[in-house]
């Protein structure tokens, strides 16, 4: 890109601002800003550098003041802290958007069916599609959810699925997260703020609200009320279940209950009888038809699952096998966002719905396969490795950002248990301007849309857009250094 | 409304008001120990701990006024000591932190911060506990201007009169035991314990405009026993208890609440049919005794009705 060309037409904010061979959502290969960034670009030319550092204040601030934190875990001071957010916002276009959406409905649809399969039938394994070993191998896999009906096939109702920009322009996913997504409150609290600081801006670009979501949370919620259950389902009760407030992500739990109007209960509030489950309340027990849980399934139920969960429900399970009360998501739908499985969901998606993917995976190799595992050993600098079952940016290995010693480490964990690893080849992910010391300089970026499968499937305009903060890092989680930005799509 | 919540408000506000009232005793033994000699000085913090509500223990003749003042104001595994209430006040507050508001929140995150920045070099510090006062009565004043009067409020208004009621019990009964034997002491010197007790409960003033700066024991035990509209007084409490309980009961709509209402009921009528004659020559040990007792069961049947109630109980309900 003509990087000279393009310092002498920027304005001075942007005198930092260097392009590479990564997609910049902003600016174009020719160095020309794209069209649907040009009110926000007018926008940085009048506006000086203090004034923008002044509204970054008035944003950090409200932030603190509405206790949006997170909790970095496995360090012992100072884990807790304002999560970063990013002054300039992420655009995207309306023709963007909708294949996008059109992708992401697709992709839910198949996956829901898939997981309905493999607890039931297994057709795809008998047909050899997926190998079976896979499925049961995946540490995430529920035995305990063969042949469990699931109201509605519902299995995963809130997705968070992480997408990223290609060189090409393309966007592909990068994972996908089905089990229980977070980060929603973010994209809500941003956008609050956001139309606080730039009412003009918005005006101007006439930008698709999101301000619905907990409302279309809501209705996804209720269209799974058991059927049967007294009250129907125009008042059902339904309750967020948290770990409690020492978990990291406790004000977006806190938020969403609060924004739905319903109870924010934690696994001592609930109780079991009778296949049951009722929330102790001063006025004595009420039953609970829908449970939106925040909680693992490792820890749901002590009596099903991990016995030495103190925040679960005992017998939770029970009652949710017998059909009177629903879970979102329901249990055991990590399988389907196993890292190893994810390599095949678009043969997934061919064998379900007949259909060729909307949106791509990123190449993906199984190193329980000895060829692709040979294949990538061999060039361990040049791929991203990480462990299948894990999420967050833990357990990773980022190839060219890596000494020869951590290549050695994770050489050793992946000969010692190959299936529980994947690489991918290290993709130089799309830029977007972010207002960062003073002036504007680009960050890798990537998008995480809140997808939610109900009675029909809602994706509500743009989601989370996620920021490497550091200077050439392509590691977006907030627990690495990590922030967020608002994102608009356009009208 | 959850029963955890219900628990926590209940508890936030009971932690509050005892970290108040010990600092209160605290600072009026504090200015009491400039004006009486030092001899007796260990005899009297013991009193006060006990006063307080702490447990005796064997050694007790070895505590010290300092350690014990120390151990009252600073150290957190004594459950009595402000440090340990307004750490529990809130760690309770947190656990509902949805449910208050922001700016109750923030005032007892204040305080908290206060309490843990505070040194046990600064024992005497005379500020320090007047802070936990301020600190508190800003707390009660935002919770009554922010917070809806609804059911979680009257929940903290339980638990605050609940404490309060139990705390001037066992106060006044720990003062009598020591100071109402008739000839005893300089009288002075025992004059200056009545005040310190009045003080100690805010009421030297109200005292002295309902019966002149002429302090008797037996008027001083029915100002705080039974005045009626005196907030500290223990008759106060008993009614605005039950009040609280009443409404809790027509806000949860719970069947179950006639009992918890009746045995609120019965302390308040307790207190109201009462006068002081019956109750010195009955003993006001035994009197203050009775009414610590109907205070627990009090207490045992709003945890059986609203909080801990078995599910088959809940059930059939």
């Amino acid at each position: 890109m003509a990087g000279t060309a393009t310092k002498h037409t920027l304005p001075a904010l942007f005198h930092e601002y260097e392009l590479d061979d990564a997609f910049d959502e902003m600016v174009d290969s020719g160095g020309a800003v794209r069209p649907h960034y040009r009110h926000i670009y007018e926008a940085l030319r009048e506006l000086t550098g203090d004034e923008l550092r002044r509204r970054q204040q008035i944003a950090d601030l409200s932030f603190l003041h509405q206790g949006i934190t997170f909790t970095v875990y496995g360090r012992d001071e100072g884990t807790e802290r304002i999560f970063p957010n990013d002054l300039l916002p992420r655009v995207l276009t309306r023709e963007e958007w909708t294949r996008i959406e059109i992708g992401l409905t697709q992709r839910i649809t198949a996956l829901n069916l898939f997981l309905k399969d493999i607890y039931h039938e297994g057709r795809i394994l008998n047909d050899g599609v997926v190998p079976r070993e896979i499925i049961y191998s995946c540490k995430h896999f529920r035995r305990q959810m063969r042949g469990l009906h699931v109201r509605k096939d519902a299995y995963v109702t809130v997705a968070g699925t992480d997408l990223i920009r290609m060189p090409s322009g393309e966007f592909v996913v990068l994972e996908d997260n089905l089990r229980v997504p977070s980060g929603v409150s973010y994209m809500l609290v941003s956008r609050e703020v956001m139309k606080r600081l730039f009412p003009d801006l918005f005006r101007k670009c006439g930008v698709q609200p999101i301000e619905h979501y907990s409302q279309a949370l809501l209705s996804t919620l209720r269209a799974l009320t058991p059927q049967g259950s007294p009250r129907g389902t125009s008042e059902p009760t339904i309750v967020l279940l948290t770990p409690g407030v020492f978990n990291s992500a406790y004000f977006e739990h806190a938020f969403l209950a609060r924004q739905m109007g319903i109870e924010l209960v934690e696994g001592r509030d609930l109780v079991v009888h009778d296949n049951f489950v009722y929330m102790r309340t001063t006025a004595g027990l009420r039953r609970v038809d829908v449970i939106y849980r925040r909680i693992d399934d490792d820890f749901i139920d002590p009596m099903a699952f991990r016995a030495d969960s103190s925040l679960g429900v005992p017998g939770l399970f029970n009652a949710y096998r017998a059909g009177n009360v629903s879970m979102a998501n329901a249990l055991g739908t990590g399988v389907a966002d196993d890292k190893a499985v994810y390599a095949y969901v678009p043969s997934i998606i061919k064998y379900y719905l007949k259909e060729d993917p909307i949106l791509d995976n990123v190449q993906t190799f199984l190193m329980s396969d000895p060829v692709q595992r040979r294949h990538v050993l061999a060039r361990l600098q040049d791929y991203v490795v990480k462990a299948v079952g894990e999420s967050g940016g833990y357990g990773m290995l980022i190839g060219p950002h890596s000494t020869a010693e951590q290549r050695d480490e994770f050489r050793r964990r992946i000969e010692a248990d190959p299936r529980n690893y994947i690489a991918q080849p290290t993709i130089r992910f799309s830029r977007a301007p972010c207002f960062l010391d003073g002036n504007v300089q680009p960050r890798h970026v990537d998008l995480r849309p809140y997808i939610l499968f109900g009675d029909k499937v809602t994706v509500v305009p743009g989601g989370l857009t996620r920021v490497a903060l550091r200077k050439g890092s392509l590691v977006v989680n907030s627990s690495q250094g990590g922030g967020s930005k608002d994102t608009w799509v356009l009208d | 409304m959850l029963s955890r919540v219900a628990d926590s408000l209940y508890w936030m506000s009971r932690y509050l008001e005892r970290a108040e009232h010990t600092a209160r005793v605290i600072n009026i033994q504090l200015n009491l120990m400039l004006e009486r000699g030092s001899q007796s000085e260990d005899l009297d913090w013991a009193r006060v701990g006990r006063s307080l509500g702490m447990e005796s223990s064997e050694d007790e003749d070895d505590w010290s006024a300092e350690s014990l003042a120390q151990s009252l104001l600073y150290d957190a595994s004594n459950r009595s000591s402000i440090v340990a209430s307004i750490v529990n006040a809130r760690e309770n507050a947190r656990q509902v932190r949805e449910q208050i508001s922001s700016e109750m929140w923030e005032q007892l995150n204040r305080l908290f911060h206060a309490v843990r920045r505070s040194s046990p070099e600064a024992w005497d510090s005379r500020e320090f506990l007047q802070s936990i006062k301020e600190g508190a009565h800003l707390f009660q004043g935002i919770t009554d201007s922010t917070m809806t009067h609804g059911e979680g409020w009257q929940f903290i208004q339980g638990g605050r009169y609940l404490e309060r009621a139990v705390a001037v019990s066992t106060l006044l009964d720990g003062h009598f035991h020591e100071f109402h034997q008739p000839a005893q002491a300089g009288a002075e010197r025992v004059y200056l314990e009545w005040i310190g007790l009045l003080r100690s409960c805010t009421a030297f003033e109200a005292y002295c405009k309902a019966y002149t700066a002429d302090v008797k024991p037996g008027r001083i035990a029915e100002f705080l026993v039974l005045h009626p509209t005196f907030p500290h007084s223990i008759r106060f409490s008993a009614e605005a208890l039950e009040t609280a309980i009443k409404e809790i009961g027509r806000e949860a709509g719970s069947r179950r609440a006639a009992r918890v209402e009746r045995i609120a009921g019965r302390l308040r009528a307790t207190l109201r049919f009462s006068q002081i004659d019956e109750i010195m020559s009955g003993g006001l040990h035994a009197y203050l005794q009775e009414l610590l007792r109907q205070c627990g069961q009090v207490h045992g049947a709003l945890y059986q009705t609203y909080i801990s109630y078995p599910i088959e109980a809940a059930l059939e309900a």
